[in-house]
């Protein structure tokens, strides 16, 4: 990956003058080639990273994996089936995978009977879907690279040689 | 009872200078919440997989002794690390001595070749244990000052003004502790070239290899001729970040790696069986890490680097290691009298430059392995304090 690109993974608040320092380049060569990621699409969108299980305490969130079979469609395969239950808005993750079922879903509610009430109200009753098997998340340990809560300790002293 | 008899020192050790820093390393080691530039040990925590080679190793029981030049499999990944990545070919069954850190590798090569009066030369500033080093095995240290050479380089011209029919070896770290110096292909040769025509042995300490940003890191026994005339020096300590696990080795000529393996089989037995296993798995699979590791020490370089400038503390941009190492002339201060004030007005620490060779009252080293927002934050602060 770019230099710029990773320093940005990494804290997306850096600023291309920062970032100019980091790598060697000149800043409106960083302010450029970020402009030019922006444009062709490589950098989608900047975002904060929220510790989840602060925002339950807070929103009362539920989160909830939900694997998901299907029947393809001829012609369209899994893709029109799957683009139908993608586009709500409680779905965040939807991935196609190999093994025992189709859809891997990941969706967001505010309470537990929101999320229970989409699988049997919207997801359930799709014409192509044949089976569900939900699992709340309980706990998240590591996301995205990120562990939430490090137990680990350094006994690194402040000063050697 | 004669306590001046009993609790007698050895004149040898009894000479050796204290650290003339201890004083300001209980001060820093005193204080709480200090921002610290001031540590020679990675920031980061070994990685996950070699820490998990290491517990799985205790689990199946590997808590004995090994043979005293150190597990085969662990002889035999060296060997491969050495001829794939540096490129010298050495034989696990009699080149390669696995040891305590580098650290006890110093130790046990200036024991095995030097004889009372035998000169090395040690070109400062420099990592602190070379100069006890050689007076603990009855040579004297010979020191070669690169304060005023571009890039603190050691140059074939400083080294030859130095040699004397009692020479026996020279000393070389690079990338460097506390410098960041590293060296280009050609400036190797023409270091080679001198100790090649004064039949001299060259220690080399390579122990920041893997951290080298601008120059690809060459090592001196690949070098056409230098293989029998160099002790390679390496561990894991910085690269893999596995300073406690106390691991590295040496590798050299035959006899003189015998020699070595005869002191440390007496001193030391065998470096432990968890960090040569860990090691094994370092050797395997570490260099993703290590990699990664070190594009992130080279972002922060930089950022230190540039910082450090703008406040008017001259510094090149290192080419290796995690250091930097910066003038602190302009302040009218000296590197003590700096370090000191800022770790009392602003709660930096960084370490005095007199710490690597008594010429280094300018200078301050800082060590980037710490982390961006800490680097940002020290600037900041360094900053605010040059400015009153």
């Amino acid at each position: 990956m770019d230099d710029i690109l990773e320093i940005l993974v990494q804290d997306a608040r850096k600023s291309p003058a920062e970032i100019a320092e980091m790598t060697g380049k000149s800043e409106k060569d960083v302010a450029k080639a970020i402009a030019d990621y922006e444009k062709k699409g490589t950098i989608l969108k900047y975002r904060a990273v929220l510790n989840p299980e602060h925002i339950a305490e807070t929103d009362g969130a539920v989160r909830a994996w939900i694997e998901v079979s299907i029947t393809p469609q001829r012609g369209a395969g899994f893709d029109s089936i799957a683009e139908r239950i993608y586009k709500f808005s409680e779905v965040k993750n939807c991935y196609l995978l190999s093994g025992g079922f189709d859809l891997l879903l990941l969706v967001e509610g505010h309470s537990l009977q929101e999320v229970a009430g989409f699988v049997s109200q919207k997801l359930s009753t799709l014409e192509n879907v044949t089976a569900t098997s939900t699992h709340f998340m309980l706990k998240v340990y590591k996301e995205n690279g990120d562990i939430f809560q490090s137990t680990e300790k350094s006994e690194r002293l402040a000063i050697s040689l | 009872m004669n306590k001046n008899k009993l609790h007698k020192i050895s004149t040898l050790v009894d000479e050796l200078p204290p650290s003339g820093i201890r004083a300001f390393f209980d001060l820093v080691l005193g204080m709480d919440d200090v921002i610290s530039l001031g540590v020679g040990e990675p920031d980061f925590v070994t990685p996950w997989h070699i820490r998990e080679a290491a517990v799985y190793a205790l689990e199946k029981g590997y808590t004995s002794y090994t043979s005293n030049r150190g597990m085969k499999s662990l002889l035999e990944q060296i060997a491969i690390f050495t001829k794939k990545e540096r490129k010298i070919g050495y034989n696990p069954e009699n080149e390669i001595l696995v040891t305590v850190g580098v650290s006890e590798a110093m130790d046990l090569v200036m024991r095995a070749i030097l004889d009372s009066g035998d000169e090395v030369i040690i070109p400062e500033p420099c990592y602190v244990s070379y100069t006890p080093t050689v007076k603990l095995a009855g040579g004297i240290p010979v020191i070669l000052p690169t304060w005023e050479l571009p890039g603190f380089k050691v140059t074939a011209e400083a080294i030859e003004k130095l040699i004397t029919s009692k020479t026996r070896a020279i000393v070389l770290n690079y990338p460097s502790n506390p410098t960041g110096a590293s060296y280009t292909k050609k400036e190797l040769e023409s270091i080679a070239e001198v100790i090649k025509r004064n039949d001299v042995l060259l220690i080399s300490d390579e122990i920041y290899d893997h951290l080298s940003y601008d120059i690809p890191h060459i090592a001196m026994p690949a070098m056409s001729e230098m293989k029998d005339r160099t002790v390679y020096l390496n561990g894991f300590s910085k690269g893999h970040a596995m300073t406690g696990f106390r691991i590295g080795y040496a590798c050299g000529p035959e006899r003189i790696i015998s020699a070595m393996t005869k002191i440390h089989q007496y001193t030391m037995l065998c470096a432990p069986i968890v960090s040569q296993m860990a090691a094994i798995e370092a050797l395997k699979n570490g260099m993703p890490e290590v990699k990664k590791m070190a594009r992130e020490y080279n972002h922060r370089r930089r950022l230190l680097v540039a910082g450090l400038n703008d406040c008017g503390l001259k510094c090149h941009l290192p080419e290796g290691a995690f250091y930097a190492f910066a003038s602190v002339e302009s302040t009218g201060m000296t590197g003590m009298e700096f370090a000191t004030k800022l770790l009392k007005q602003e709660k930096v620490a960084v370490v005095p430059g007199e710490a690597f060779g008594s010429g280094g009252g300018k200078f301050i080293r800082l060590a980037y392995a710490a982390s961006l927002s800490d680097i940002e934050e020290a600037v900041r602060r360094i900053k605010s304090f040059v400015k009153k």
